[in-house]
């Protein structure tokens, strides 16, 4: 049971599971289609590079418990990343399967049955195998997946770890910003317990870390190294970037995480009266709120991009997924002005025509909008981890680290996820935790 | 944690899994990475008179898309010189001596025997297996299986190599006998250890219906070999079960042995050590990994502290048939909300059972045209509710007082748990058949009317 909640009565508790678990029977029959290859393609596309066919075989066996520890032993976040990793662009994506016109293994959906049936059987499956207390302390900025995974690995090596959440709710975008009928913001919080059950980690939440002028309910960044033997960054992205047009403040625009936020975590956030909903951008996050107002009833989700649809960065698997859901993709748009009535109401977004990402001079038109999000990106919290004696950002505001060990300039402070890499996987994240838990264990050994 | 480490005829063995006398056994450079990678022991590869081999060698089996159900083959004992395998045992037992080496033996002379005995417990081997199982090749110059079917040539040969050996002696017996207590009696009269079993069971894997050669081809001729793989399990476990009954020392049990589930059910009847080979010719070694931990997890859930706590806890219940109960009666009960309404079971019921299965709907005619002949006044209507289930299909319903319990209809349901079998006792006490007769209430002498007239039939 976990010490943290949602309300029921948040709206992403009205979408099922996209992917539904696997029974016992489906299991065993996908398993049995797996070749268990040994120089297998799936394991080199998974960033934690998790022994994908041993697991499989494994579920194959029956020994499921086997499984799910092939899989935590290389990524502590392996029940989450089941549900939420795009298979279709990591493992399965390279399944030798898809070269033969055969569907892929479902590396996803078995992973998910084996941790989600193991750590029900026997919850302290991987706790078990904890060490002794080190008395070494470390602090993670964040507790999002980067600093979960970072946690977890360092408290099953015996050392104490402690989290600060500026949010009232742990996880990050595991548990705030996942797509619903993938992850659950209630199943997000379980794997939270699960962490916090490896070993000695504390997590602060409504604590924000902050560079100066620390406030009561505030830590300052850098006085963190007087009491903490590492540091972790793990601070993700800030808040949605916004065009700047005319128009934009005022109600009925909101930034996409912002709102996806909501959709997961408040109590009484409706969509009564909402028929019409412009998305504006071409990414993951663009297609993802798109798809659960889609799924959550609105009649008409649009998405503008200002590119040929064929160039957008977002997941073709997604989108085809949104339009299977009646989203609609409007290629070659940019938004150039909200339009509202006189009494400041939301009327719709004027764009412009677009060719080559260039405006076309003189085409514009209005799409009616009662809601407008904005799905462009993510700022960048550049000034903590600047805080820090030698650490670097490069000229995109991303933490420099070194790749293997994920440590930044200071050799004490390590950093990792989305403010590293700019937005990528939860697995991508719960690599660079790994990672810098490894590092962070191996200094310690030196002294 | 549970622990797996076993002691077979006082020899130590980390873990039960080892590797049987075949190809996976062929080098040093093998057996060490098979160490490495987890096996307990090895049995090296069958060391006599040097052969030559033939290309190609093996056959498989391929069922409902999965490779190598079975695999047949027809390769010989080793082909390297005897000093290589020696120089090589002597160099893996430096390196891994708390691991178990056994080494497999077939020659011919009591004076060869003597010989190589001397030579392989000269390089520190653990224990000796006596291949009188090969049944091809071999067998044609009188030596392996030739020897496991000849009971007095089986107890002969051992006798001579226990004159020689200082260390444990295992029989590794053929399946190619129409008892096999009877070689397993004589082995336990020569004196040995320990038993092996299965070989391989002799086999044609297949024909090639193009060229008119059996599989595996060599030149434009095959030859028979030896069976073995997930294909042979059945057969194995039925005679590790007997041997059991009759050899009250240590059993090394072989035979389609592929994951730790294999393992624990050999185990449980009666072996104290495992060797598998095709599933390691298959995957590889890795294998292994999941058998140690499927295997632990397994005794601890169970609460078992040592694998040596299983080791034959499931012989005493595999009984002659006329030792069964015969009023312990099963009914098939199908679970209306999982049923996806193939009709998979009713078809089964109705053409390889006993018609007792019926789909709601039919009048007594339809059911007639269909083959039932029991016509119960009310079969209860469900429509299938469950997911992936056919629209508008009904549950088909199971005349509990038709069904005998046969287990088919459980058999071919491809959903799971949706039909369980309930128990309906016939009667409180316990009755088998052997009581029965004993009683002269069943079968007596004197032909089919006295025993109808004992069973209190009357016309």
């Amino acid at each position: 049971m976990s010490a943290y909640s949602v309300p029921d009565t948040r709206l992403e508790a009205k979408l099922g599971d996209k992917k539904p678990a696997y029974t016992r029977a489906e299991a065993i029959a996908e398993a049995n289609r797996c070749i268990y290859c040994v120089d297998a393609p799936c394991v080199k596309a998974c960033p934690t590079s998790i022994d994908i066919p041993t697991f499989i075989h494994k579920i194959r066996t029956d020994n499921v418990k086997g499984a799910a520890r092939t899989i935590l032993s290389a990524n502590l976040l392996g029940y989450s990343c089941a549900r939420v990793c795009p298979v279709e662009v990591l493992c399965a994506g390279d399944c030798v399967y898809n070269e033969w016109e055969r569907p892929a293994i479902q590396i996803g959906r078995l992973q998910r049955y084996a941790t989600e049936v193991a750590m029900q059987a026997e919850p302290d499956l991987v706790a078990r195998t904890k060490k002794a207390p080190t008395g070494r302390k470390i602090a993670c900025i964040g507790a999002g997946p980067a600093s979960l995974a970072c946690a977890g690995h360092l408290a099953l090596e015996g050392h104490s770890v402690t989290l600060f959440e500026k949010k009232t709710v742990p996880g990050g975008l595991n548990t705030l910003g996942i797509a619903p009928y993938k992850l659950q913001a209630t199943d997000a919080l379980k794997e939270i317990a699960f962490i916090q059950g490896l070993g000695d980690v504390q997590i602060k939440t409504g604590v924000g870390v902050v560079c100066n002028h620390a406030k009561d309910d505030e830590v300052d960044a850098v006085s963190l190294l007087e009491d903490f033997d590492a540091v972790f960054i793990g601070i993700g992205l800030g808040p949605d970037n916004f065009m700047g047009i005319e128009g934009e403040n005022g109600p009925g625009v909101v930034g996409a995480t912002y709102y996806i936020e909501r959709l997961k975590s408040h109590p009484d956030l409706t969509l009564d009266g909402i028929k019409n909903v412009v998305v504006v951008g071409g990414g993951n996050t663009a297609i993802d709120i798109a798809r659960q107002l889609a799924l959550l009833g609105v009649d008409n989700v649009s998405m503008l991009y200002r590119g040929e649809a064929a160039k957008m960065p977002g997941y073709g698997h997604e989108m085809d997924g949104a339009r299977r859901e009646t989203v609609r993709l409007v290629e070659n748009r940019q938004p150039t002005k909200i339009v509202r009535a006189e009494d400041g109401s939301l009327i719709g977004v004027e764009v412009a025509v677009m060719k080559d990402k260039k405006p076309v001079p003189g085409q514009t038109e209005v799409i009616e909008a009662d809601l407008v999000a904005m799905a462009i990106g993510q700022s960048r919290l550049t000034d903590l981890a600047a805080a820090f004696d030698g650490v670097d950002l490069d000229d995109r505001g991303r933490v420099l680290v070194d790749e293997a060990t994920c440590r930044t300039g200071h050799a004490q402070v390590y950093a990792g996820g989305d403010c590293v890499n700019g937005g990528k996987e939860v697995v991508n994240a719960a690599e660079h935790g790994k990672r810098a838990a490894r590092a962070m264990h191996a200094a310690f050994a030196e002294g | 944690m549970a622990d797996l480490s076993i002691d077979f005829c006082g020899v130590k063995s980390p873990n039960p899994f080892w590797l049987a006398s075949a190809p996976p056994t062929n080098t040093g450079a093998q057996v060490m990475r098979a160490f490495e990678a987890g096996w307990g022991g090895a049995v090296w590869k069958t060391l006599g008179n040097p052969i030559v081999n033939v290309s190609s060698r093996f056959g498989g089996v391929d069922y409902g898309g999965m490779r190598m159900m079975g695999l047949n083959n027809i390769e010989l004992i080793t082909d390297r010189p005897l000093e290589v395998n020696l120089r090589e045992m002597a160099e893996v037992k430096k390196r891994f001596p708390d691991h178990v080496l056994v080494a497999s033996l077939m020659v011919d002379t009591r004076e060869e025997w003597h010989e190589i005995i001397k030579k392989v417990e000269g390089v520190g081997c653990d224990a000796i297996e006596l291949n009188f199982g090969c049944p091809h090749g071999m067998c044609e110059r009188g030596m392996g299986s030739a020897v496991g079917a000849e009971p007095e040539v089986l107890e002969k040969l051992t006798g001579w190599v226990l004159e020689a050996a200082t260390t444990p002696v295992i029989v590794k017996l053929t399946p190619n006998v129409g008892d096999i207590t009877v070689p397993a009696q004589a082995a336990l009269r020569a004196g040995a250890h320990a038993v092996s079993l299965i070989n391989t069971v002799k086999s044609i894997i297949g024909v090639d219906l193009d060229s008119m050669v059996p599989i595996p081809q060599v030149g434009g001729a095959s030859s028979n070999g030896g069976y073995c793989g997930p294909a042979v399990k059945p057969i194995a476990l039925h005679l590790l079960g007997q041997t059991g009954q009759v050899f009250d020392r240590p059993i090394s049990g072989i035979g389609g042995i592929s994951d730790w589930r294999d393992a624990a059910e050999f185990i449980a009847l009666g072996s104290t050590t495992v060797q598998v080979c095709t599933a390691v010719m298959h995957y590889g070694y890795r294998i292994v990994e999941d058998m140690i931990e499927g295997l632990s997890d397994y005794l601890d859930e169970k609460g078992m502290a040592s694998v040596s706590e299983l080791v034959g806890k499931a012989s005493g219940q595999y009984k002659d048939w006329g030792d069964l109960d015969l009023n312990h009666h099963v009914v098939a009960e199908i679970n209306e909300d999982k049923c996806i309404g193939c009709q998979l079971c009713f078809v089964a019921c109705m053409d390889g059972s006993h018609q007792c299965i019926h789909i709601p709907g039919m009048d007594d005619d339809e059911k007639r045209q269909k083959g039932h002949v029991a016509f119960p006044t009310v079969v209860p209507d469900r429509a299938v509710t469950a997911v992936g289930g056919t629209p508008g299909a009904r549950v088909p319903w199971v005349h509990e007082e038709e069904c005998v319990g046969c287990n088919l209809c459980k058999l071919v349901c491809p959903v799971d748990d949706c039909i369980s079998m309930v128990e309906r006792r016939k009667g409180d006490a316990k009755e088998t058949w052997n009581d029965r007769t004993r009683a002269g209430k069943d079968w007596v002498p004197g032909g089919l009317d006295a025993t109808k007239k004992a069973r209190g039939i009357t016309d």
